[in-house]
């Protein structure tokens, strides 16, 4: 069981409040990822939850059980730092045994627990390495084969992927959605990604300055974001938003329209490429569009349109309306 | 960035670096050198580097005249019982002042080292009486107190660089996985600081042997270590250089030899956390 409660939790550095105030729940088994810009608190939270920092006020209750006063050894949560955190004197073995040992589990069941966990993660040729002889993919292993030999009651993993390269971290992100799959353990995982934020969720969180702007499944958030911030941290490359006369027509404020939302052809749309990126699968266009402005247009395949050509758009999905203070309407 | 050095710059730079050596060492192959002269030649004007008459002579009235086995056993209980009580009140200390810091954390570690600047004889007058009517007078276990707390700003002062330098993230990572303070501090920060508290506990070891101010205030015959073997060479009959400086060699050797072996260890922890 990992069922994760917040009740009207704040954190305060001295005057600066980083956590104004935050009610959340995680149920049992979800995937839940945090998502937001640097300094927006998800690392916080996550703390906050494991026990990392204390609470200015408010409470967490894990399995209906008031959390907010434990330690974080008796929560029974395990966490995967960015850094992996990894006992550089211990042997990747002893790395990973040592949660069995601080919980007094004995000998036999340590290696069989071991065992299998590095069987799990393809570390069994590496147990007798120290840590500085690992490369960062196997760091990174080994550091969730920490987490999920005490079978806690929750994961939290805290941007784990972020000091990987990119052809690593896709491979990785797979393994934790696998890993998540197989062992149907409630996850909670902090990243400024929104790309692992959409590829592993089964609900995000997105947070800004220590609050919490919309809590969804990954295209919900995708496909009705409830302000300005969602609708332009979701999606990338970031959906277009569009001021003044084009608004007032749509009797909105501002109106927003994804990059691959916008057909390159005929439309009302007229202007000239600016920056054009072509990926073989997508082509990227930067268009000065008269009495619009710079639009970012996202066209599946080869668009034969090039650095300073003149080219007509038209919105092809929906129109997202947003309303003076940025909410959606 | 390696820079290209020519050999003409290397033999100037090693030459330099052998007299500075040299100056620095001199006093002590002096000493050793006149611990094997003549009491007569020792005192020559001019005075001579080297001698006709060598002679190990100072050596046999020294240790026949006095019982050296007891000075040097004092010595070592002094210098590794006030380090070891040392670190036992130090690791832990260092531990909150780099872990856990408070605001005027920065403030204590400045007034802890401020005492090391007061001179010594500021307070000679109510740490001797303190002393006295404690009964720790000539004991080694007053020494080791005494010892301890002169150099604990220093121990405190190394652990706590040294501990600055263990991420954080190890720490917590340990408290997730279910350790007590105690098994954090036991299992993971000692042996990842364990070259720090090694540099840290050589160092001490050598001021504690080397202190020769509260170990001749606060000693007079059962717990005087080898300082105060020394001093007893210097009265009431006068100076008699070679026999005082065949007893300061015998009662510098065993840490001089000490301080060669481990002198990678020491420079090696002098220099943590300077260069990366």
């Amino acid at each position: 069981m990992g069922k994760i409660e917040l009740t009207k939790v704040r954190k305060s550095f001295g005057d600066v409040h980083v956590i104004p105030g935050i009610d959340l729940t995680v149920e049992d088994g979800e995937f839940v990822v945090f998502v937001g810009p640097s300094g927006c608190g998800k690392s916080t939270l996550l703390r906050l939850i494991a026990g990392l920092e204390d609470t200015t006020s408010g409470t967490i209750e894990i399995d209906g059980k008031d959390a907010t006063a434990l330690p974080p050894a008796k929560r029974g949560l395990a966490m995967v730092f960015q850094s992996y955190a990894l006992y550089p004197h211990m042997t990747v073995r002893k790395n990973i045994a040592f949660p069995l040992k601080m919980a007094g589990m004995d000998q036999v069941e340590q290696d069989k627990r071991v065992e299998r966990a590095a069987q799990v993660l393809n570390l069994t040729s590496y147990l007798d390495r120290r840590p500085g002889q690992l490369s960062g993919g196997q760091r990174q292993r080994v550091a969730i084969g920490r987490a999920i030999v005490r079978e806690p009651a929750a994961f939290l993993f805290d941007e784990p992927l972020s000091n990987l390269d990119a052809a690593l971290r896709v491979g990785m992100r797979q393994e934790i959605s696998e890993l998540h799959q197989s062992l149907k353990t409630t996850m909670i995982y902090v990243t400024h990604d929104q790309v692992e934020a959409m590829t592993m969720a089964d609900k995000i969180v997105v947070l800004n300055a220590g609050r919490i702007e919309q809590v969804g499944a990954p295209l919900e958030l995708y496909n009705t974001p409830r302000n300005l911030f969602v609708a332009g941290f979701i999606g990338s490359p970031k959906m277009n938003f569009i001021e003044g006369a084009e608004a007032a027509r749509h009797k909105a404020h501002t109106i927003g329209v994804r990059p691959e939302h916008i057909a390159v052809g005929d439309g009302p749309w007229e202007g000239v490429v600016g920056l054009s990126e072509h990926l073989g699968s997508d082509s990227f266009l930067k268009v000065a569009v008269d009495g619009v402005g710079i639009l970012t247009v996202r066209a599946p395949g080869e668009v034969g349109a090039h650095h300073g050509d003149r080219i007509r758009l038209a919105p092809a999905g929906k129109i997202h309306r947003f309303d003076e203070s940025g909410n959606a309407l | 960035m390696a820079r290209a050095t020519s050999p003409r710059r290397k033999v100037l730079t090693t030459l330099a670096a052998w007299a500075v050596a040299l100056v620095i060492f001199f006093p002590v192959l002096w000493m050793i050198l006149t611990s094997f002269k003549t009491e007569v030649s020792a005192v020559a004007s001019p005075p001579q580097l080297f001698t006709a008459d060598w002679t190990l002579e100072n050596y046999v009235e020294v240790w026949g005249r006095s019982d050296y086995p007891r000075f040097f056993w004092n010595s070592v209980v002094i210098s590794v019982g006030s380090t070891l009580l040392g670190l036992a009140i130090a690791i832990p200390s260092a531990w909150a002042m780099a872990f856990v810091p408070g605001k005027r954390t920065k403030d204590l570690l400045m007034w802890m080292l401020s005492t090391k600047m007061m001179p010594a004889v500021a307070v000679m007058i109510p740490i001797y009486l303190i002393f006295l009517w404690t009964g720790l007078i000539d004991t080694k276990i007053g020494l080791v107190i005494a010892l301890m707390l002169m150099n604990l700003p220093i121990i405190i002062w190394m652990l706590y660089t040294y501990f600055k330098e263990i991420p954080g993230e190890i720490l917590e990572a340990s408290r997730m996985d279910g350790a007590s303070l105690w098994g954090e501090i036991v299992h993971v920060l000692t042996p990842m600081a364990l070259p720090g508290i090694a540099s840290t506990m050589l160092l001490n070891i050598i001021l504690a042997w080397n202190e020769a101010f509260w170990t001749i205030v606060l000693t007079t015959t059962k717990a005087a270590p080898l300082s105060a073997f020394i001093a007893s060479f210097s009265a009431p009959q006068g100076l008699f250089y070679a026999k005082l400086s065949a007893a300061s060699a015998m009662a510098i050797m065993p840490i001089l030899i000490l301080g060669w072996f481990s002198q990678k260890q020491l420079v090696r922890g002098l220099t943590f956390g300077a260069v990366k």
